[in-house]
């Protein structure tokens, strides 16, 4: 199993104004659900990436609340209409308290 | 385990049926919209008479799970080769070497090495998987510990090689020193073997195409190994498939890295030299 949390982020570099583009993202996560137990029959905690969001120029695209039966390595597709030229900021929030953050940035010609 | 890549747009696509699996299908293979894959070719002279042609595993699953594999975004195992690559650039042991000190980049250096493997090694006097030339690699010149065989860093290193490879045919050599070993190999896929008696050959090559219970049977090869496997979520070593084959016909398995499954892995990949290097590629 992979150990390190990696995001990553695939959008567009340009599109026309008011056009639709679709966003692709992972995140490596072991996810794991707290249902598990390990060898000892202790139960494993829980650990996941529970909040995922989007947002462009500040303004909220996609917020998503992950529940324990999400498998490994997260991964979320979806559409968002790109008014003007700027900036996409993703963050994934995990369990533990870390925040992983991506931003990748789009030209509206 | 039910595994399934989570997308918002098709969430509700979910619900469709899937059509029933028959035999492969006539789809095509363009990974990135580049790299376009030999899927289907003629069987090596070796196979005369056995095959009248051979078929990559990749036509022999859904439409889901063959996508997955055309982008590399999409491709999981990709987050295993991104592993690697780290390790790639990493000191270890006590000559102060890592793989790049030698080899540079891989992206160069690793092109067409995978489509080799597994060949023989004059120095060791034996039949070398590319994992046996990793570890060797770690323990002569980097005085490093070997990797533990198909454990994590192993398989990961594996793809990300193998991912260079990518589109280019499989072509081990069969004769020459290699050629004992790749007898012994053939004899195994010949063996049957546990309390269901069967030989890999009664599957593979008599039975690809039809359902095993649930599952649906393929030539078999293994040009798409490292494979990232969906029911296991994590990528799968070509000898720790062969393990999970022998272990439901009820057999006791020979080990990772044991001299019968090297010889297998020679065999088994000559059978597919034609194929595309495929690895690492997406199965479920």
């Amino acid at each position: 199993m992979t150990t390190v949390v990696r995001p990553r982020v695939r959008v567009p570099g340009s599109a026309s104004a008011g056009d639709a583009v679709t966003i692709k993202t992972l995140i490596s996560h072991k996810m794991e659900s707290g249902q598990r137990k390990d060898s000892d029959g202790n139960i494993i905690p829980r650990s996941i990436i529970n909040r995922f969001t989007c947002d462009f120029n500040g303004e909220n695209v996609i917020d998503v609340t992950l529940e324990p039966a999400i498998s490994t390595n997260p991964y979320f597709e979806f559409e968002a209409t790109v008014p003007e030229s700027g900036e996409f900021q993703f963050t994934w929030y995990d369990d533990d308290g870390s925040v992983y953050e991506d931003t990748k940035s789009i030209t509206v010609e | 385990m039910m595994k399934k890549v989570l997308t918002v747009s098709s969430a509700l696509l979910m619900s469709t049926v899937p059509a029933l699996a028959r035999g492969p299908d006539d789809n095509t293979l363009v990974v990135n919209g580049e790299i376009e894959m030999v899927t289907k070719t003629e069987a090596p002279a070796h196979l005369d008479g056995v095959l009248p042609e051979i078929i990559s595993g990749w036509h022999y699953r859904s439409e889901e799970t063959q996508q997955l594999q055309s982008d590399d975004f999409e491709n999981p195992s990709m987050i295993f080769v991104d592993d690697a690559e780290e390790a790639w650039n990493t000191v270890e042991g006590s000559s102060g070497n890592s793989c790049a000190s030698c080899h540079e980049d891989a992206a160069e250096s690793m092109v067409g090495v995978s489509a080799t493997y597994p060949k023989w090694n004059e120095e060791a006097g034996q039949v070398y998987t590319l994992q046996n030339q990793v570890n060797a690699c770690r323990t002569e010149r980097m005085g490093a510990e070997p990797w533990a065989y198909d454990a994590g860093p192993a398989l990961n290193m594996e793809a990300l090689i193998a991912s260079h490879s990518r589109g280019m045919p499989v072509n081990v050599a069969i004769d020459g020193p290699a050629a004992e070993t790749w007898e012994q190999g053939r004899e195994i896929y010949y063996t049957r073997y546990g309390q269901l008696e069967l030989a890999c050959s009664n599957c593979h090559e008599n039975n690809n195409g039809n359902h095993i219970r649930a599952d649906h049977l393929s030539q078999g090869h293994i040009n798409g190994f490292p494979t990232y496997r969906l029911r296991n979520a994590a990528l799968i070593g070509t000898q720790s498939r062969f393990r999970g084959c022998i272990r439901d016909t009820r057999a006791e398995t020979f080990a990772t890295g044991s001299p019968e499954l090297v010889a297998l892995e020679l065999y088994v990949r000559s059978r597919g030299n034609g194929l595309s290097v495929e690895g690492p590629a997406v199965r479920n």
